[in-house]
């Protein structure tokens, strides 16, 4: 089954992937791709208790998981796959194409040299340029909090 | 005598602000609590909020959920630290204890407040 949701979210697993994104997907496994989150043991257990019983969470730096993207979209279960900032995205993006074709922008967060864009999406000048220019490469994206909210087309976000 | 306890309520949205207002609105206790908001930040931004109320001082971190942002941006920076407990599920309760306790240590002020706050949940 392919990947439901190729999320990028700054809080990583927190309740709008949970639940907002878990329950109606019927999401079975997240893959969380963070080369820092993938090599701290601890961290990685605060983020399974953040997940119902039954789901699983799969932890996994940029390198491996450029080479693990086709087996996880053809994984039988409801998958989702999840980073924390664009960059990581775009890598897998680059590792592969056909899996990583659209993706949302779930949760990007203000720091300072970033704008609001949309309440929970603050991006800098750069940030939207790097999003547009793998746009036309062919990456789908749009912007979408959770499911009940409409999505939000790239070209739509100034 | 040993300075008080600084005591912090982390949280989703406006919870942490509606708490410790009716906190001290119920216990006359103003400036015990310190409200931390996770809204519209990222994590990094989260975890220095989180630094900046708790202080270099010890304290007690009371977070919403057992899991999610919140804690995580806790107990990434203040897991290292001796002096400050952690205690998840914030409710009045224990808040309401806690403000009371002040003066103990944070690991026996952590104890005595998440044992009150789990009192305080029943079916009546």
């Amino acid at each position: 089954m392919p990947l439901l949701l190729r999320r990028v979210d700054d809080r990583l697993i927190h309740g709008q992937v949970v639940v907002g994104w878990g329950r109606p997907l019927a999401l079975q496994f997240i893959v969380l791709v963070d080369d820092e989150v993938a090599t701290n043991a601890w961290e990685q257990e605060l983020y399974r208790m953040a997940v119902p019983a039954g789901m699983e969470v799969i932890f996994s730096g940029v390198g491996d998981a450029a080479a693990r993207l086709a087996a996880w979209n053809t994984d039988p279960r409801a998958g989702a796959l999840l980073t924390g900032d664009i960059d990581t995205m775009a890598a897998l993006y680059h590792a592969d194409r056909a899996t990583v074709g659209s993706i949302n922008l779930g949760g990007i967060h203000h720091r300072p040299g970033r704008t609001e864009r949309l309440p929970y999406l603050y991006l800098s000048d750069d940030e939207l340029t790097r999003l547009r220019a793998l746009e036309r490469e062919g990456l789908r994206v749009t912007a979408q909090d959770v499911p009940t909210a409409a999505p939000v087309a790239l070209g739509a976000i100034r | 005598m040993s300075e008080l306890l600084r005591g912090v309520v982390v949280a989703h949205g406006a919870v942490a602000a509606a708490m410790v207002d009716a906190a001290e609105q119920i216990s006359g206790v103003t400036g015990a609590l310190t409200p931390v908001s996770n809204t519209g930040c990222d994590r990094g931004a989260l975890e220095q909020r989180v630094v900046e109320a708790v202080g270099a001082a010890p304290a007690v971190v009371f977070v919403d959920m057992a899991a999610g942002s919140c804690l995580t941006a806790v107990l990434r920076q203040l897991r290292p630290r001796d002096d400050v407990r952690v205690v998840t599920g914030v409710n009045l309760a224990m808040l309401l204890d806690f403000v009371f306790h002040r003066s103990l240590p944070a690991v026996d002020a952590a104890a005595r407040a998440a044992a009150t706050g789990g009192t305080a949940i029943r079916i009546p």
